[in-house]
């Protein structure tokens, strides 16, 4: 069984599995999160403590997509609304019923020294695993993406701090290597990235006033969820590819399932921090994240989560770094194709015009010219004369398919190799797993992977139609 | 002349309630969103009139249902009979990649009407052309879908079209044809009003029966428009078949549809196992009838019904004899109807009586439904125009006789099919009389 525990990050944290809540409602309470490491969560960084905050009604706004919720979420909530003594006095007694379970405390003060002095030490001897000092939510405006203040802060954090200081980075700033390695020169242990994305997520069009409409207005938000994970990745990486800024990092960002975390883990994070998921779903995600994660590095042979942490990271280069003579093009299981020309559509409109529907009149390579584009071929479907099969003889000639694949064969577009250019769309548009896949081809050519012979044949097993 | 003149009748919409009802707002968007929205995409491709689904389905999905509604009737004029009338599963439904795809086909039918259902319910009117931009004139004889699409069309596009039809209401076999629970009355009558309103003028109760009529009309019209669909249904032939508790499936729709006929009880006997034997038989079961029958001379494999028809039938309890055949209707003495059958079996290709098969059936009603006669009478003062087997022969790129100034689609024309067969009918006609009528003044 691969061991998915967490040793000594940043130093000092232990835990049952790198899962952890990250700041924010999900971790509001110590009733919540002993909860949440009941249901598995391998630690919890507190609500932000500082002094208690305001909030508003409503406080979120979501981006959905196509019908699915929550793609995105914004939020407007500020730091923890409750006093300093009642958190820490639960984040206590928390500590003293899950030993095991790291409790980071996530704290914000006035940028004065003996402020975070006090809330640094206070936290501290209550029980906390380790601080993560938060510069970078919506609420705390430039400091985000100052580096001289961080520093300071840092340091200031660390003159008092015996366990683990982490610096929450914002996306906001211009260049996040600057702000990590300024937490990096201020003494920080590690670093957790990344906090919230300022946005304005939607207007509503029948108010026109942008969400969540707090009577009237709306303000901007830290957008998080599974929309955010690319932007997340990419700091992610340019934070642990720069030895100047690389610390350990707990990632953050977009992580809903055990997929995300092992993408995080891959460049570069020890511990990764879940709050969009679990406040769509509830705690209960974290069960498969554990799991997945587990059969993941059992097939895959890894032992520890050391065993995989960065290995992605030598495989990331500036774009000047990729080999130019590398080539593939796409190539469509016939057999899986289902016929909904997705791929003729966007290689037409939104890449090489190099997909035809020319397997029953003879396919034809070459230049644009020689091709009906997407307007030719629709007007041919929407002239021709279509009849409803009435009798049984015209209904079991209409469901008869005259050809060698499930989709008849007119529908199944062609890829002109000579024009394609590889360049990937088509396969990420088809519907259809491992339909199209990219098939290298000159110096990395597999022969196997060819389908230009079976060309000859389909067309000869498609009977001509008057 | 109104279009709309049969009230809704609460009980038959209790007994015939629809085969498939609206889908709500949220459903109809998580439907719509799982469209792949195919390019040249097949269910487009399948329908007779080429409604761009796709187009119309993306536009359910981000709340433009006018849009969506437009889309629809840019194709096809009567929209919103055939989202419930089409046998959707062996046009748009079962051409869906979906199939292909291990998952059920786009709902592509509620949809459609859940489209037209938003835009009926903004009472919006059509936009048309300005009446006599364009200088033609039609005249479409017969109120039923072909001729509805094609007088729509045309007036769409400036021309002047008027709709003659013989009885007291428009819309054909819509109105008075299509099982309750499929399209009601109401919803024909609707869609007529619809086309009445773009400016087509409605002529109803009027019966073009003499050549001396026709003369009439092509002396006032540049082209004639022939949508009078087929003939009376076809006749067993046996003895007592002219007697009370006979009628034929499309009297019998017609009546019950139009409120003449309000409940059945006891044994119904359909004969016949096409698509009209099957909504006369769940029509009989909804009305109360305790036993229905459909006999068929053939076996369960030759029957022409849908294959959904026959599920649905047999859900609806209708009880199935096969290769039974009637060769005389009785009465008994205590007024009940006596259909004498016999067991059949088919010897290359002819039905062979199998002797001592005899079985007397006891029961109510009888409703004969082995098709519709080719039209007579009007057909037959076609004189100057090529008929085979009874159907008008025209040109399937446009609809054009042999004689010029005659088009003709729908039933009449294509023997017999579905409702968006005739408007793909009616439209192209529409379109080749416009496409002369511009070439006769360029």
């Amino acid at each position: 069984m691969p061991d998915i525990r967490v040793h000594q990050f940043a130093g000092k944290i232990d835990g049952p599995n790198p899962f952890w809540l990250a700041s924010g409602p999900v971790s509001n309470k110590g009733e919540q999160i002993m909860r949440a490491f009941d249901a598995g969560w391998g630690g919890a960084v507190w609500k932000t403590i500082g002094d208690p905050a305001t909030n508003t009604s409503p406080r979120y706004s979501s981006v959905d997509w196509n019908g699915h919720r929550m793609m995105g979420l914004s939020s407007i909530e500020r730091i923890s609304d409750r006093p300093i003594e009642e958190n820490l006095r639960e984040l206590a007694e928390v500590k003293r019923y899950y030993p095991y379970h790291p409790i980071i405390a996530s704290l914000m003060a006035e940028s004065v020294r003996e402020s975070w002095h006090e809330i640094a030490q206070r936290a501290e001897d209550a029980g906390a695993d380790g601080l993560e000092l938060n510069f970078s939510g919506s609420q705390a405006g430039s400091l985000s993406q100052d580096p001289e203040r961080t520093e300071m802060i840092t340091a200031w954090v660390k003159e008092k701090a015996r366990i683990p200081v982490l610096v929450k980075l914002s996306p906001n700033a211009t260049n996040i290597r600057v702000v990590a390695a300024a937490a990096r020169r201020g003494g920080a242990d590690g670093l957790s990235a990344i906090n919230t994305v300022n946005s304005i997520p939607r207007i509503d069009l029948d108010t026109l006033v942008p969400e969540p409409n707090v009577g009237g207005a709306g303000t901007y938000g830290g957008f998080a969820g599974p929309a955010v994970k690319p932007i997340a990745l990419n700091i992610v990486q340019q934070i642990m590819s720069d030895p100047a800024s690389a610390l350990p990092l707990s990632g953050i960002g977009g992580i809903s399932t055990w997929r995300d975390a092992v993408e995080f883990m891959l460049l570069g994070c020890t511990t990764v921090q879940v709050c969009t998921a679990a406040m769509h779903y509830g705690y209960r995600v974290v069960e498969d994240m554990a799991e997945g994660l587990e059969n993941w590095m059992r097939t895959k042979g890894f032992a520890t989560l050391e065993d995989l942490r960065g290995l992605s990271l030598q495989r990331v280069t500036g774009w000047e770094g990729l080999n130019r003579d590398y080539k593939v093009v796409a190539h469509i299981n016939e057999q899986k194709c289902i016929g909904c020309g997705l791929c003729q559509i966007s290689c037409w409109d939104g890449a090489n015009q190099c997909i035809h529907s020319d397997r029953v009149s003879g396919p034809v390579n070459g230049r644009i010219e020689l091709h009906d584009g997407p307007p030719t071929v629709e007007f041919r479907s929407r002239t021709s004369i279509a009849t409803t099969p009435v009798t049984r003889q015209e209904r079991a000639a209409a469901a008869s398919n005259h050809g060698p694949y499930p989709t008849p064969l007119a529908k199944i577009p062609r890829v002109d190799e000579t024009e394609c250019t590889g360049c990937n769309l088509c396969a990420l548009v088809c519907p259809v797993d491992e339909c199209i896949t990219m098939v290298p081809v000159g110096q990395n050519a597999r022969p196997e992977h060819r389908g230009q012979s079976s060309l000859a044949s389909e067309i000869a097993a498609e009977p001509q139609r008057s | 002349m109104s279009t709309t003149s049969i009230p809704d009748d609460l009980l038959l919409r209790e007994r015939f309630t629809e085969i498939r009802p609206p889908l709500s707002p949220q459903a109809a968007v998580i439907e719509a969103n799982r469209c792949l929205n195919c390019f040249d995409a097949p269910c487009t491709a399948a329908c007779p009139t080429h409604i761009d689904v796709p187009g119309f389905i993306k536009r359910i999905s981000t709340g433009n249902l006018r849009g969506s509604a437009l889309r629809i009737l840019d194709a096809n004029i009567l929209g919103s009979s055939c989202a419930k009338a089409c046998p959707v599963e062996v046009l748009c439904e079962g051409a869906c990649v979906m199939h292909r795809y291990n998952t059920e086909p786009i709902q592509i039918g509620r949809l459609q009407r859940y489209a037209m259902d938003s835009f009926q319910a903004t009472g919006e009117e059509l936009l048309t052309a300005p009446r006599g931009s364009r200088n033609v004139q039609v005249a479409c004889i017969g109120g039923g879908p072909a001729s509805l699409a094609c007088a729509a069309e045309l007036c769409r596009h400036g021309a002047h079209a008027i709709i003659i039809e013989r009885n007291e209401l428009p819309g054909g076999l819509n109105t008075y044809g299509v099982a309750e629970y499929k399209l009601r009355t109401s919803d024909s009558l609707r869609e007529a009003e619809m086309i009445r309103r773009m400016g087509v003028e409605f002529r109803t109760g009027a019966a073009i029966e003499t050549a001396e009529a026709l003369e009439e009309l092509e002396s006032e019209f540049d082209f004639l428009f022939l949508g009078v669909g087929l003939g009376a249904m076809q006749r067993m032939n046996i003895p007592g078949e002219d007697q009370k508790g006979v009628l034929n499936a499309l009297e019998f729709i017609a009546s019950y549809k139009t409120g003449r006929l309000k409940e059945l009880s006891g044994t119904v006997v359909v004969v016949g196992a096409g698509n009209t034997a099957i909504d006369a038989a769940n029509a009989a079961r909804r009305l109360g009838a305790e036993t229905v029958y459909l006999l068929y001379r053939r076996g369960e494999r030759e029957m022409t019904a849908f294959d959904f028809e026959y599920e649905h039938a047999k859900h609806e309890g209708v009880q199935f004899l096969w290769r039974r055949q009637p060769y005389r209707i009785r009465t008994s003495e205590r007024g009940r109807l006596l259909l004498d059958t016999v067991q059949v079996n088919e010897v290359d290709r002819l039905l062979q009586p199998v002797d001592g098969s005899e079985q007397v059936i006891e029961c109510d009603y009888v409703i004969p439904a082995i098709g519709q006669s080719p039209f007579a009478q009007l057909v037959q003062e076609l004189r100057r125009i090529e008929l085979r087997n009874g159907v008008i022969v025209v040109d399937p790129e446009t609809g054009q006789t042999d004689n010029p100034r005659y088009f003709a689609g729908g039933d009449c024309a294509n023997g017999g099919k579905e409702v968006v067969d005739a408007v793909a009918d009616g439209k192209r006609a529409a379109r080749a009389i416009l496409k002369i009528a511009e070439a006769a003044y360029a």
